[in-house]
């Protein structure tokens, strides 16, 4: 099971800056699959947080951050901060595909002396703005690099993508105040409202509805939106450069293991990695999704 | 001159501010008790007010730290420090070069009662690594460390008092980071001290030299890194070994002293400070009698430890 093919090649693939809405669609279908194959080789990790965000990664890294490329990272470059550092086999994915790093590393997720720390640590790997993995402390970070970006006259952006157990978290209420008061028009938040955090559905275990309303009368500017339509991600994402004194919030309802049939909404699958025969289910649905694509494509 | 250190940071930080565009400051509506509003009112644009925020003034300073500012965040250190868990990640494990500035420290806080005092702080914040951990004794070494601090590429934590401090140094004194700060030699014995207490250190390594007691006193300003070649060197040379903070005696200098010289060359110790307890209301003075962190304390208990403890390294060594 511990091979990457017919996941997403960086070598052999076109750049994803390159590739149409509709092509990027296909393209997050293999960095599923690359995910889901990084997790059973780990034997641990989050599947169904990471499957929920990775359309949104996939849109953003493609077409709106700029200057994330291989090399030496560029201090005028976007930022983005994965505070709900769970999800980050969704990240490292991606920066493969990016050829930040080398498709095979994604293999050494979580084993000794790899790059690839369970969660994000910056210390390991370029790209990676900031540690965490201790959930709620992501836009306060977030928040200080756009204030650093004003300070600096600087176009610079920065994004952030937060779970919607996360936000149960007190300090994020206390950024969602800041932010608001430094008027900080830089900065963009995504929420990935998968409904579910560990213990059951975010309803159930501390509701956070009606969310949107809690933002607006925060003082946010904030767009909802079904975090899995490729166009509607990319409307919301460039509406939301518009610098009108207010930080962006972008409230985008996911579902929690998407793509898997059977992680889906399930869960059971925030936490543990597919074995063997669960990849190997997950990935033949995956791939049915990529024929009808290949097909057009020769 | 007697001088609250937080005052030598507010003054200090605020004249920095002109010579360096890099500088932020932030407090979570403490700038007046910590002094960090001196530089508020001169660089308005780089002084952050975070209202009662802790957490996300730590969070929001490490974001600035990994674009390239400099930043210092102010609060009283009981209040700050308590953020432990976000100061670890934020700061600590990304490494984010910030300044944390816990002003307020000790029971020298006086009459607000223990939860305004940080007793506990030297020994959460040692404990993470990469963190640095710095506890100045009067108001000259203060302004050497914030100007120090500036330029330290590291997380570091500055511990300071509300109450005044006499000076300890004169003006030529020159601060060397990780470098203890002998300040008085001796041979019975070396007691390691820093903070507001080192005064109260001093004068009793006075009143003992009347009683034909020779101790030596060294400021250990920097606890992290600890300066281990001096502290080890001087245990060997007296043979007996006092510590003096205002902090509690788990986990702070007493701890950091002990922890080296266990493994290195075990000596006699006496741990003065915090035994264990919560603190209360009452005047600096008062508390500093009762814990016996006042001169005449101070003298009492290395009196007694030197009458009950053979100065060991010395009692073994031949020419004694
Ligand atoms: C401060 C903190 N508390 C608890 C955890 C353990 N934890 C990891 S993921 C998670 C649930 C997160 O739920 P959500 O933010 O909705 O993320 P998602 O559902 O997208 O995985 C919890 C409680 C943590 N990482 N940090």
């Amino acid at each position: 099971m511990n091979r990457l093919d017919t996941g997403g090649d960086s070598l052999n693939s076109p750049p994803l800056s390159s590739l149409s809405l509709e092509a990027l669609k296909i393209e997050a279908v293999k960095l599923r699959i690359d995910i889901l194959r990084m997790l059973n080789a780990a034997g641990s990790g989050h599947p169904g947080g990471s499957l929920s965000i990775v359309d949104i990664l996939t849109v953003l890294f493609a077409r709106h951050i700029r200057r994330v490329r291989p090399g030496i990272p560029d201090p005028e470059r976007d930022r983005f901060v994965l505070s709900k550092g769970h999800g980050v086999p969704a990240l490292y994915a991606v920066f493969a595909r990016l050829g930040i790093i080398p498709r095979e590393e994604l293999l050494t997720l979580r084993k000794l002396g790899t790059r690839l720390q369970g969660h994000p640590h910056n210390g390991s790997l370029p790209y990676v703005e900031a540690s965490t993995g201790s959930l709620g402390q992501g836009v306060s970070i977030a928040q200080g690099m756009a204030l650093a970006a004003r300070l600096d006259k600087s176009e610079r952006r920065v994004y952030t993508i937060l779970g919607d157990g996360e936000i149960q978290e007190g300090q994020m209420w206390e950024a969602f105040l800041s932010a608001a008061k430094y008027r900080l028009d830089n900065l963009i938040a995504i929420l990935d409202y998968n409904k579910g955090q560990i213990d059951g559905f975010t309803s159930d275990v501390m509701n956070i509805d009606p969310v949107t309303d809690k933002l607006v009368s925060f003082g946010w500017e904030v767009q909802r939106i079904d975090g899995h339509d490729f166009p509607a991600i990319d409307a919301a994402l460039e509406a939301a450069k518009t610098r009108e004194g207010r930080p962006h919030f972008i409230v985008a309802d996911t579902v929690k293991g998407k793509g898997v049939s059977f992680m889906e909404h399930n869960a059971e699958w925030h936490g543990k990695a597919p074995n063997d025969q669960e990849t190997a289910a997950a990935v033949e649905e995956l791939e049915q999704l990529l024929i009808p694509a290949m097909a057009s494509q020769s | 001159m007697k001088t609250p250190t937080r005052i030598s940071f507010g003054e200090t930080i605020s004249e920095l501010g002109g010579e360096d565009s890099a500088i932020v400051v932030f407090d979570a509506d403490l700038a007046k008790s910590t002094q960090s509003i001196r530089f508020g009112k001169r660089f308005p644009d780089r002084f952050f007010e975070m209202g009662i925020q802790e957490q996300n003034m730590i969070g929001t300073a490490a974001g600035m730290a990994l674009s390239g500012k400099k930043p210092f965040i102010c609060s009283f250190a009981t209040f700050v420090v308590g953020r432990f868990e976000t100061i670890r990640m934020s700061i600590a494990y990304s490494n984010a070069p910030v300044v944390i500035v816990g002003t307020h420290c000790g029971i020298g806080v006086g009459e607000d009662g223990y939860s305004q005092m940080a007793l506990e702080d030297i020994a959460l914040m040692r404990s993470l690594p990469g963190m640095h951990v710095i506890h100045p004794a009067d108001d000259v070494e203060t302004r050497q460390v914030v100007r120090y601090l500036v330029e330290h590429p590291h997380p570091a934590y500055l511990r300071l008092t509300r109450q005044a401090v006499p000076d300890v140094h004169g003006e030529d004194y020159v601060f060397r980071f990780g470098k203890a700060d002998p300040l008085r030699p001796g041979r019975d014995a070396v007691v390691f001290c820093c903070g507001p207490v080192v005064s109260h250190a001093l004068d009793s390594a006075e009143t003992l030299a009347l009683e034909g007691y020779d101790v030596r006193v060294v400021n250990i300003h920097t606890i992290k890194p600890l300066d281990i070649d001096t502290v080890v060197a001087a245990a060997r040379e007296t043979g007996r070994v006092v510590t003096v903070e205002d902090h509690s005696i788990i986990g702070g200098l007493g701890s950091a002293i002990a922890e080296t010289l266990g493994e290195i060359l075990p000596t006699p110790i006496l741990r003065i400070g915090i035994r264990d307890v919560f603190g209360e209301s009452g005047s600096s003075e008062a508390l500093y009698e009762k814990h016996g962190l006042d001169a005449k304390g101070i003298t009492l208990q290395i009196r007694a430890f030197l009458e009950g403890t053979p100065a060991f390294h010395r009692a073994n060594s031949s020419a004694g």
